[in-house]
């Protein structure tokens, strides 16, 4: 039982695959730097990077529909901008009435709500572009290449290894759970608070074989030579082509930021 | 005699006090290929342990006439590759290339022989293609493969395997076989598979409650009913349940 | 599955902000508190144990995850979840939490685009930093209470767990109202008072969580977590930064700016008061005329109340009762 389900990767030898992982994800924070610096309904500006994302989409060979899919994640965050429809001064559009609430929407408003659900939804892509085209494993390396703290990338990388063999545990004793439950018959199962503490033990369960899967593992790495240092192998070389790439990517960027500005 | 590996009258309790080890001696020659069976408990898994320092209780451990102790740990270790149990333990990397780089990585040879030692083991494994694979991704017979190249990279002169045919299809188990009886070194394989142990191994250690109770060629063990009997123990050439 | 997974996906994600909603000053700042507490934390960390830990820790983030996709059914189809900042902290000290909740945060941004990657420095700093200071601060001086006797633990890991969240997601609606994104006359209030609720749904599985290690493995339950010490440093550090955001909230929203003047006009206060997720019935302080001192008094009473409260209940019950048994059918002791 494996929880692929949860894996974004996308296999494939396209040019984004194919860039420097180091590359990528600066690219990826500069493409969502400029998104988020760029100000308020500069519509320009933003249908450039949509076009910039929508064609790195397809150079990759993504399904352009998958990745619309998975940038709604964020979606549900949007109530929280809801707020600025009202609470920004300019021309009224509407007044909603609802009993007690007399909430006046002004044009302004409306223009920052927008461009704040804009700029999220264009982050989020390039986002999903970033984890569907590079392996976790590379990201790690980019990541140590790049001076991350290094114990910090250590515990990201064991993390990467070791969170869809906990998932599949938890995954485990949810069903036990579940199957022993179902003698009970449904909608039973006591009060909520009784339902969380048996939650919370196993939670506790999963606690304990993590500490000793953790302690294997140590035994593991101590069998194999370490002595408390850990050794890496040093990160490939940039090519010329992950620099022509990069260079091209900026300057787009930067040509888009300036239709912003 | 140079042994490959000699116990003498070892020790062990874990934390709790109870003993898993109760006084084991044993010796293995170079080129000896050896299994250890014995029930759920018995001590064999502490044992192992014991070949590379990563548990230390009472009595001694040579290895190729070498004392086991805190001085040596790094010479052992490159000397006895043992391989865990549960291969999700043995491959805690983030991809096969990673994990099997790792020993040679830890022994301090430089790069390029590194990456040269983990392209030998993978080939001899059988598993070259699948170098830059998310060991998370592979089947279980992979990672028990992928498990042994971790080791073998080191170049050891001693293998100790944990159950290396526990949850392989028959297929797989079939392929480990063959990989098993290819490989040169000495060998300590703890085992549930009687029928590997009969395949592979002309001399069998049964230990039961953390004691060698029996040490012989494995054809007379495996025959002795009496013994198998007492120690929760089948014969491969058994007729199923009447 | 799939519902399952879905689910533990979405519920969490309320508090991890996504790129976009926070302004550059804000998730600036917010990115160079986190370094600091993180640089803190890595020296702490690798004095302490060097890089011996190392798997401990990370197959411990890898627990956090999936231990947030456990949930237990509330009412209406939703379902309780743990975020762990708490546990992680009560466990392995705020140090070593910080360090694993900061991959946690950093790995559901950059796999599963669960909170943004610019706004990471916020997210890090409410859900590592933060929760993980208040926690281990509060679960501290609970213990010192209750004089090392078990209830402390079970008290002082359910009122760890809630104020962290609790506190957490007041920090978040503040980097929103900061950021002009929310008005934080609203987000305040709504991100408290939403998360009052989930903060005891963390508290419980925290406590159970707790329960089912004391019974079993009791070792893993020092004192002192990884050298975390449990000094008096640790509980003014903790409840001092919850009193810090607690009290934050009602002056930064009382200033007179533009966006208030206009929510007032349109009343849009008065509705926000009587929206339906306020838990506590009268946030002001009736015959306090200053609002902001009101707010804050209400806020501090608050609290005391939650604590004391939770306190009482927790430490009766440890002694009436028995605990349920846990998920594996073994019965838990208490003590
Ligand atoms: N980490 C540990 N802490 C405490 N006791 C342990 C630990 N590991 C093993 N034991 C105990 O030591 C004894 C020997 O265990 P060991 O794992 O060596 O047996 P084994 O022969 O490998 O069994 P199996 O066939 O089940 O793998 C058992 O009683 C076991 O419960
Ligand atoms: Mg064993």
């Amino acid at each position: 039982m494996h929880i692929h389900l949860l894996d974004q990767y996308h296999t494939g030898r396209s040019p984004v695959h194919r860039l420097d992982a180091r590359v990528k994800l600066l690219l990826t924070l500069a493409f969502i730097l400029v998104a988020s610096l760029t100000p308020a309904g500069a519509w320009p500006a933003y249908l450039g990077l949509a076009l910039l994302a929508l064609g790195v989409t397809l150079a990759a060979g993504l399904p352009p529909l998958l990745v619309q899919r998975r940038a709604l994640v964020a979606l549900p965050f949007a109530l929280a901008a809801l707020t600025v429809l009202f609470t920004t001064e300019g021309r009224p559009l509407f007044t909603l009435s609802l009993g007690a609430w007399h909430l006046t929407a002004s044009e302004p408003g409306l223009i920052r709500f927008l461009s704040i659900l804009l700029k999220s939804w264009l982050a989020i892509q390039a986002a999903i572009l970033l984890a569907a085209t590079t392996p976790f494993p590379t990201l790690v390396v980019a990541m140590r290449a790049l001076h991350f703290p290094r114990l910090l990338v250590a515990i990201i990388a064991f993390m990467g290894r070791y969170l869809f063999v906990l998932a599949d545990e938890a995954l485990r004793l949810h069903r036990a759970r579940e199957a022993r439950s179902a003698v009970i018959g449904p909608g039973s199962g006591g009060s909520i608070a009784w339902r969380a503490r048996v939650t919370g033990g196993m939670v506790g369960n999963l606690f304990l074989r993590s500490v000793e899967r953790s302690e294997r593992i140590y035994n593991a790495m101590l069998a194999r030579g370490y002595r408390g240092e850990l050794r890496t192998l040093s990160p490939p070389r940039l090519r010329p082509a992950d620099g022509v790439l990069g260079l091209l990517f900026v300057t787009l960027l930067a040509l888009i930021a300036l239709l912003g500005w | 005699m140079e042994y490959a590996i000699e116990l003498e009258n070892v020790r062990f309790a874990y934390h709790d006090g109870r003993p898993a080890l109760r006084g084991v001696s044993l010796r293995i020659a170079p080129g000896e290929k050896v299994a250890l069976v014995g029930p759920n408990g018995a001590g064999k898994s502490t044992l192992l342990l014991h070949l590379n320092g990563i548990l230390a209780g009472q009595g001694r451990v040579r290895i190729l006439g070498q004392e086991v102790n805190g001085a040596n740990l790094g010479w052992i270790r490159a000397q006895v590759g043992l391989v865990f149990q549960d291969p999700d333990d043995q491959l805690f990397s983030p991809t096969v290339f990673e994990d099997v780089a790792f020993g040679p990585l830890h022994m301090g040879l430089p790069e390029a022989e590194v990456r040269e030692r983990v392209a030998w083991a993978l080939a001899q494994v059988g598993m070259d293609a699948f170098a830059d694979r998310i060991s998370h991704h592979l089947s279980q017979g992979e990672k028990k493969r992928v498990a042994i190249a971790t080791v073998l990279a080191m170049k050891p002169e001693v293998l100790a395997l944990d159950e290396p045919t526990a949850g392989l299809d028959p297929r797989a188990r079939r392929g480990l076989l063959r990989l098993l009886a290819r490989l040169p070194q000495t060998m300590l394989v703890a085992t549930h598979d009687m029928r590997l142990v009969a395949e592979l191994f002309p001399r069998t250690v049964v230990l039961d409650a953390g004691q060698v109770v029996a040490d012989g060629p494995t054809g007379h063990l495996l025959t002795d009913e009496a013994l198998l009997e007492a120690h929760g123990l089948e014969s491969p050439y058994l007729s199923p349940l009447p | 599955m799939i519902p399952i997974l879905a689910d533990a996906l979405l519920a969490p994600a309320r508090m991890h902000i996504p790129d976009g909603f926070l302004s550059t000053p804000v998730y600036l700042a917010a990115w160079v508190l986190a370094l600091i507490a993180l640089g803190v934390a890595l020296r702490r960390t690798q004095e302490t144990l060097g890089e011996r830990q190392v798997p401990l820790m990370g197959v411990l983030a890898a627990f956090i995850f999936a231990a947030q996709m456990l949930n237990f059914p509330v009412a209406g189809g939703t379902s309780g979840h743990l975020i762990g900042s708490a546990l992680a902290a009560i466990l392995m000290g705020p140090w070593a939490a910080m360090l694993i909740m900061t991959s946690v945060v950093a790995v559901q941004a950059l796999i599963f685009q669960d909170g943004g990657l610019l706004v990471l420095g916020a997210n890090i700093l409410n859900m590592a930093v933060i929760a993980a200071i208040v926690s281990y601060g509060t679960y501290q001086l609970v213990r010192r209470l209750a004089g090392d006797r078990p209830w402390g633990t079970f008290a002082g890991g359910f009122i760890a767990a809630w104020l962290s969240v609790v506190v957490a997601a007041i920090a978040t609606a503040l980097e929103l109202g900061f950021s002009g994104t929310s008005a934080l006359e609203v987000a305040v209030p709504a991100m408290a008072g939403v998360h009052l609720l989930i903060g005891i749904g963390e508290g419980l599985i925290t406590v159970g969580a707790l329960g089912f290690i004391r019974a079993t493995r009791p070792d893993l339950l020092s004192a002192e977590p990884m050298g975390a010490g449990t000094g008096g440093r640790w509980w003014v550090a903790g409840l001092g930064l919850a009193l810090l955001v607690v009290l934050l909230a009602p002056l930064a929203s009382s200033f007179p700016d533009g966006l208030e003047r206009v929510a007032e006009d349109y009343g849009f206060i008065e509705a926000a008061r009587n929206a339906p997720y306020r838990i506590i019935p009268d946030y002001l302080f009736p015959g306090v005329s200053n609002e902001a001192l009101a707010t804050i008094l209400a806020g501090l009473v608050g609290t005391l109340i939650v604590f004391a409260v939770t306190l009482g209940v927790v430490r009766g019950s440890t002694r009436a009762d028995r605990r349920p048994p846990t998920a594996d059918g073994r019965p838990q002791t208490a003590d």
